[in-house]
């Protein structure tokens, strides 16, 4: 449950961030596929290499999409509804992985913000990505 | 046997070289406190944990931190066997502590996250990569012992 004072930090974070979408998502992207090397599984059909424009391409759609649904977090079945569908009959991507995505998003947001990536900021965004993701989740049974 | 690359092993001499100990390891509970709040049940005799700034500014949790971090370094100086090394660690988590292991997976994930903020752009990609494999060596030696 996002209490209004969290939504209102993420919709903000979000905000600062989305001029640097592509950096943020990509990097993400590399750290998740570092980390957890089964992701890469899903994108034998792009250039995943570092700085590649498909990456930077793909982590920007990313970004820009979460930066969105932070806009108006109680709308966020609403927003989400063609990525659910995309998510469900096309991309058919495991759920397990959007946790993975998930974390990585979160040390890549420690890596940038440092300090100012507060404990209470921390908690608001995990949970933020959490509902995202379960709600990108929903159509899929 | 853990396998270690050259490179994972300087990776993770260097962080734990680099580092604040104490201040990551009271960071990373306080974290866990707070992102995870369930995982107080287990922090009963700590006091004020009734929200973050109480979390971040309690005397035990910071102790507690400290306790954690030289646990991390015993596995540090043994890389090669942190299985063996956590024997005892393990049981004590599963029979007097009755931790959930799931619980471990938390507090990695949290290390993680402090050490990037500390260390920033110098925590990459692949030495993120590196930790966290180190990591998941520590927590599944934690939960070995567990029936």
């Amino acid at each position: 449950m996002l209490s209004k004072k969290e939504k209102g930090l993420i919709k903000e974070i979000w905000e600062r961030l989305s001029p640097v979408a592509e950096d943020i998502g990509s990097e993400a992207l590399l750290r998740m596929f570092a980390s957890y090397p089964g992701t890469k599984t899903y994108f034998s059909h792009l250039d995943i290499s570092p700085g590649s424009s498909h990456l930077h391409s793909h982590g920007k759609k990313i970004v820009l999409a979460i930066a969105e649904g932070a806009k108006d977090i109680s709308q966020l079945t609403v927003t989400l509804a063609p990525l659910q569908t995309l998510h469900a009959y096309q991309l058919r991507i495991d759920p397990t992985n959007f946790k993975l995505l998930s974390h990585c998003m979160l040390v890549t947001l420690a890596c940038y913000l440092g300090e100012e990536f507060t404990p209470v900021a921390h908690a608001a965004m995990d949970k933020y990505l959490s509902a995202f993701a379960a709600v990108l989740a929903e159509k899929y049974r | 046997m853990v396998e270690w690359t050259d490179f994972e092993r300087a990776t993770i001499k260097d962080i734990f070289s680099k580092i604040d100990a104490g201040a990551v390891g009271a960071a990373a509970i306080s974290r866990c406190l707070i992102v995870y709040p369930w995982t107080q049940r287990y922090f009963g005799s700590f006091g004020n944990l009734y929200n973050a700034a109480a979390i971040t500014s309690n005397p035990k949790v910071a102790a507690h931190g400290k306790v954690v971090m030289s646990g991390l370094e015993a596995a540090v100086k043994n890389m090669d066997d942190i299985k063996n090394t956590y024997k005892d660690l393990s049981v004590l988590h599963s029979e007097k502590l009755h931790v959930d292991p799931d619980n471990f997976k938390l507090l990695a994930d949290c290390l993680s996250i402090v050490v990037a903020a500390q260390l920033g752009s110098a925590f990459t990609g692949d030495v993120q990569a590196a930790f966290q494999k180190f990591l998941a060596v520590v927590v599944s030696s934690l939960g070995r012992q567990y029936h």
